[in-house]
């Protein structure tokens, strides 16, 4: 089931909108980038696709069963472990598709989780206990317990170092292609939006509104001189939109 | 990343992305990954026991006995109103040898500790209850911090009038002493969650019971935890102050049923007597009970880094 957002609008208040006549499709198993400088309503809409917040105009056509989401912060509890985080996101899951799992079922499915993020050992230290990037895998792992086909990522790799953060790219492609989720991944690093997104959509700032749209191909995934030249056009066109507010 | 290097093509230097040719192999990457875990990750080793913990009360305490001891020795006031330390200690003896010690401190603790666990039954879910729903909270919230500050000794005359002589009494005064600062410690430990928290529950989708109870609670918990030390605070404090009034009928021999004895005797150094066993529970429950406790719950959740606990 794909995504539609058909005139999406929102605004707090009375202030002025803050996203205005979002015009997108996303389909099964597609990986957009959401790009947007910052305060261009990127995280609204997101909060709006997982349901945390209502449009106030247009139409918008969701999964039934929700969305996971990932926060920018990994927002782990920390009065659980790793382990535990993983469980209990199970363990409310199961509300939502009716069943019940046994106990020994999910610390299984904890488990395998925990491997596809190469946390195998880590389960039993707390958050605190863990570094940023390691935090962020195991927030992944949590929003992938959710078991739902479209997962939303807010951001989720912008506090961490450049290495730590290559390594989760590799990581989260490796796990969309191995789990076919539907990913809108948003953020405000170009680099990391064709690095990421097949498709990279711009959204203009105040009111926020989709004005651009890029494909990534395969060719721009193995050849850097394309990448670098689709990423120099993202960026320019970016800092038009950016420039557009200087007065 | 000597490996980095070697893969990389010779073509444009590539700033601008990592595309996967330039990326090594998944092996490497595993590894790096590791390696990066291994230097990030907090891997500190558990210390034995620290002796300072247990030394500098001590001293602290053996320091006081002997300034205490000295003023004493001065001779500026008369003994049988200002007993020195050794006085105190021997009359301690007697009691102890008439079985008084033991039967007061019993008497009080159980009672102390029954009447808190009761409050603490009972305002728990009051207090999830006003932090959760907005217009209870906002009718009730005043009359709780009301009560809070409110001395529970004014409600021992009313308590006598109406439950005469006897626990009943004492276990009233407790309750209207320890339940609303248990309720307002509840309160304001939900009121310092972190609002993403309850953002992250909602979008894994817990009802408002699996809210309250496995995300709102375990996150209020050190404010909670707050609450409950005061609480029994305040039992504590409650109940020594209806023992002391309250005294006669079926009420049994508690430490303030001691310390009015104390005085009614002019034994100043039965008085002393007792309010050294009052404080000296007072310090126990606190090394014993809530210390560890709050200090467990602080390391798990990684907040006593810095601290001086």
């Amino acid at each position: 089931m794909p995504v539609v957002l058909e005139h999406l609008g929102k605004r707090f208040g009375d202030g002025a909108p803050v996203l205005d006549d979002v015009n997108a499709t996303i389909a099964k198993g597609e990986f957009v980038a959401l790009l947007g400088a910052s305060g261009c309503g990127k995280s609204t809409l997101l909060n709006i696709l997982a349901g945390l917040e209502h449009p106030t105009s247009g139409a918008l056509e969701v999964p039934a069963d929700g969305a996971a989401f990932m926060f920018q912060d990994s927002a782990l509890f920390p009065w659980l472990t790793a382990r535990g985080n993983i469980e209990l996101a199970l363990q409310l899951a199961d509300r939502n598709s009716g069943k019940r799992s046994s106990r020994a079922e999910r610390s299984a499915r904890a488990t395998e989780l925990l491997e596809l993020v190469h946390l195998g050992g880590a389960g039993e230290k707390r958050p605190h206990e863990l570094s940023g990037g390691m935090r962020q895998r195991v927030a992944l792992a949590r929003s992938l317990a959710q078991d739902r086909q479209l997962l939303l990522m807010d951001e989720p790799f912008a506090a961490l170092d450049a290495i730590t953060r290559d390594l989760l790219h590799d990581e989260l492609e490796r796990i969309w292609k191995e789990t076919g989720r539907t990913i809108v991944f948003v953020t405000h690093n170009v680099r990391e939006a064709v690095r990421l997104g097949q498709r990279v959509l711009l959204l203009s700032s105040r009111p926020g509104r989709v004005v651009a749209e890029w494909d990534v191909t395969e060719e721009h995934r193995t050849d850097a001189g394309q990448a670098g030249e689709l990423t120099a056009t993202i960026t320019r066109r970016l800092r038009e939109e950016i420039r557009r507010h200087a007065n | 990343m000597p490996t980095e290097q070697d893969v990389r093509p010779v073509t444009e230097p590539s700033e601008h992305i990592t595309s996967p040719v330039l990326k090594g192999n998944p092996e490497d990457l595993r590894d790096l990954e590791a390696g990066l875990d291994k230097l990030q990750s907090d891997t500190q080793a558990k210390a034995g026991i620290d002796w300072s913990r247990v030394l500098l009360p001590i001293a602290a305490l053996v320091v006081l006995i002997l300034v205490w001891q000295f003023y004493v020795s001065l001779g500026l006031k008369r003994r049988d109103l200002v007993p020195g330390p050794l006085d105190v200690l021997g009359q301690m003896g007697v009691l102890w040898s008439e079985g008084k010690v033991q039967e007061s401190v019993w008497t009080s603790l159980q009672r102390g500790l029954f009447g808190f666990l009761i409050s603490v039954v009972i305002a728990t879910p009051v207090g999830l209850l006003l932090a959760q729903a907005a217009p209870l909270r906002r009718a009730f919230g005043p009359l709780i911090s009301g009560l809070q500050v409110l001395p529970s000794v004014a409600w021992v005359p009313a308590a006598i009038i109406w439950f005469g002589l006897t626990d009943a009494t004492v276990y009233f005064v407790v309750f209207m002493g320890a339940i609303p600062s248990i309720i307002n410690g509840l309160i304001s430990g939900v009121d310092q969650i972190p609002p993403q928290y309850r953002s992250v529950g909602k979008v894994l989708g817990a009802n408002r019971l699996q809210m309250a109870l496995q995300i709102v609670l375990p996150a209020a918990l050190p404010g909670y935890l707050g609450g409950l030390k005061q609480g029994w605070a305040f039992s504590w404090r409650s109940l020594m102050a209806a023992e002391i009034i309250a005294t006669g009928g079926s009420i049994g021999f508690g430490l303030g049923s001691l310390l009015d004895q104390g005085r009614l005797l002019s034994d100043m150094a039965t008085v002393m007597s007792a309010i050294l066993l009052i404080l000296a529970v007072g310090i126990l429950i606190e090394l014993l009970v809530f210390g560890p406790i709050e200090k467990r719950l602080l390391q798990r959740r990684g907040l006593l880094a810095g601290g001086t606990r």
